[in-house]
């Protein structure tokens, strides 16, 4: 039985897009940080928009019943900014809420149901008590056959990580060289959680020392700095502390409208042309940890519908939320060959000015991850680079017209692609 | 993600059984290894379930396997993700292929950390944890 070849029954285009800051505020919850998104969003756009003019929310959030006991966000979303009696909607796949939330709300305008869909993503993780995140992170492990022996979510990705080094040779220094990437490029983004490069924090923690009057280390660069295990100590080798995503708040909010209406809207729209979603077996089922059969899937079915070859994407934000899943996003999207991509990384090629930006956000890794926003946080990275208002990261020396987000779900259960184009 | 834990005790997770995994965990207990084959396309299949997810048959026998397998992938933790663990950082957890197919999560026994790598051959022993719980552990494999 083959299948037929995906398609959107109409066009649609992102009109406006916008986030809160990225970081730990103890004096906001995930509906602050979903209001401080929607003004971003709406300040982002060309034309104003009136909120009875749109038709439905879908909302990506991943847990905000266990993170801060609150459950049926959508409507509570919807009435802090206005949009009640609309229909709202909560996506939930794990850190993929967001991205899912977004192909929700394309696939809704493509059917013909909606014309104008608000998509937003949030998620609290900062400042709750101990006991909820301790009953959250551990809830997120399979008790019988991944707790009972101590298996949690960075060890899987540390096992991939360990697959991989060891059927390519690749070492620790190249998952950091992923990191320092992401910070420099994380150090010019004002909304992002740490807005510092690696160097900026290596630099500040010798300059304590020498104030307290403690031994100077002698880090002579950042490799010899994320070597030292006091300033970065392992979690769960091959994988230390810097190689981690960090816990986050923060929202994301876009707005997607059928294309025939995107110039009412916006004088420079950016169009949808190509979305893929796929899911993949746990772990202890997958013939190879080196490569994620979901983001193969995604990208292959976005990549179809859109038209379009992996050679042709100029930048791309993808998910790396430990920094050996960067490398294998841009293996799975066909950037990179398998086996290829951190060579790619250590020669700069994926660095903001090199052939193939990657995270010109400053990534998970250093824009934050919090969980449900961070599919729709790629896109607002998209949104201003795409319409050059990515002000000093601004990629440089390119017309940006073809790009891709990849967000993916815990280790690749869920992965989901879009493309993005400007006319 | 990282997460930080003061002041709790909480049990190791164990696993729960259920009507499906009953068989495997009453063949842990006794100290045997047993894995759901599916009579009409061979496949062996882990963790058990009610359904071949190859040929979608729910005719299936349990057998017992040999216990031996290799690393196919494996970690060091070095930092409490889970409270429970706290007392046994540094440990490992690794991802065995039995020989026969199926991959498992587990942890390497009777071995120093620093001596686990991927393809290292090794066999089955069991922990007892309870009267009807024990985890099916590795360790390297006698010559
Ligand atoms: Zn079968």
């Amino acid at each position: 039985m083959s299948r037929r070849a995906p398609k959107l029954g109409r066009g649609v285009a992102l009109v406006g897009a916008g986030m809160s800051k990225f970081g730990a505020f103890a004096d906001k919850t995930s509906r602050d940080l979903f209001v401080d998104a929607f003004n971003a969003m709406t300040k982002s756009m060309d034309k104003a928009i009136n909120t009875e003019d749109i038709d439905a929310l879908y909302v990506g959030n991943y847990s905000s019943d266990l993170f801060e006991g609150q459950g049926h966000i959508a409507p509570i979303m919807a009435d802090w900014v206005g949009l009640v009696p609309k229909p709202a909607t909560r996506v939930e796949d794990a850190c993929a809420s967001g991205g899912v939330a977004i192909r929700e709300g394309i696939i809704a305008i493509a059917s013909g149901i909606y014309d104008i869909v608000l998509v937003g993503g949030t998620e609290k993780m900062s400042n709750l008590p101990t006991e909820q995140v301790t009953d959250t992170l551990a809830s997120a492990s399979d008790a019988t056959y991944e707790g009972s022996c101590g298996f949690t979510f960075p060890g899987l990705y540390a096992a991939m990580a360990t697959a991989y080094m060891d059927k390519y040779g690749a070492s620790v220094e190249h998952l950091m060289k992923v990191g320092i990437k992401n910070h420099n490029n994380g150090a010019l983004n004002p909304k992002a959680q740490f807005n510092k490069t690696i160097k900026d924090l290596m630099n500040s923690r010798i300059e304590k020392a020498k104030q307290k009057g403690e031994q100077i280390p002698d880090w002579h660069d950042e490799i010899d700095f994320l070597r030292d295990p006091r300033a970065n100590p392992v979690v769960a080798w091959p994988m230390r502390l810097f190689d981690c995503s960090p816990i986050t708040d923060g929202a994301a909010c876009i707005l997607l409208v059928a294309e025939d209406l995107a110039k009412n809207f916006s004088d420079d729209p950016i169009y949808v042309v190509g979305t893929g979603q796929g899911s993949d077996h746990a772990l202890h089922e997958r013939d190879d940890l080196t490569s994620i059969l979901s983001a193969r899937i995604a990208a292959q079915e976005a990549y179809k519908m859109a038209g379009v070859t992996p050679e042709e994407i100029q930048i791309a934000e993808v998910h790396d939320c430990f920094t050996i899943a960067e490398l294998l996003a841009i293996e799975d999207l066909g950037f990179f060959k398998h086996g290829e991509a951190f060579k790619a990384t250590e020669q700069g090629l994926t660095a903001r000015d090199g052939l193939k930006p990657i995270n010109t956000s400053g990534g998970l890794k250093s824009k934050g991850h919090p969980v449900g926003a961070s599919g729709v946080g790629q896109v607002v990275e998209i949104w201003h680079q795409m319409r050059g208002e990515a002000g000093p990261r601004q990629v440089p020396g390119k017309d940006i017209r073809l790009t891709l987000t990849h967000n993916v779900g815990a280790t690749g259960g869920t992965c989901v692609v879009h493309i993005f184009q400007r006319r | 993600m990282v997460g930080k834990f003061e002041g709790f005790e909480i049990p190791k997770p164990i696993p729960a059984l259920t009507e499906d995994t009953k068989p495997y965990w009453e063949g842990c207990a006794r100290h045997e290894l047993l894995i759901q084959h599916c009579q009409d396309c061979g496949h062996f299949r882990f963790p058990p379930s009610g359904l071949c997810p190859k040929c979608m048959s729910t005719n299936t026998e349990w057998v017992a396997v040999s216990g031996k397998g290799q690393v196919y992938s494996w970690t060091i933790f070095h930092y409490v993700y889970h409270p429970a663990y706290a007392k046994d950082i540094p440990y490992n957890v690794a991802i065995v292929q039995l020989n026969e197919g199926p991959l498992l999560h587990t942890n390497i026994v009777e071995c120093n950390n620093e001596d686990i790598y991927i393809g290292m051959p090794v066999e089955v022993i069991f922990e007892d944890v309870n009267d009807e719980i024990s985890l099916p552990k590795f360790r390297p494999l006698s010559k």
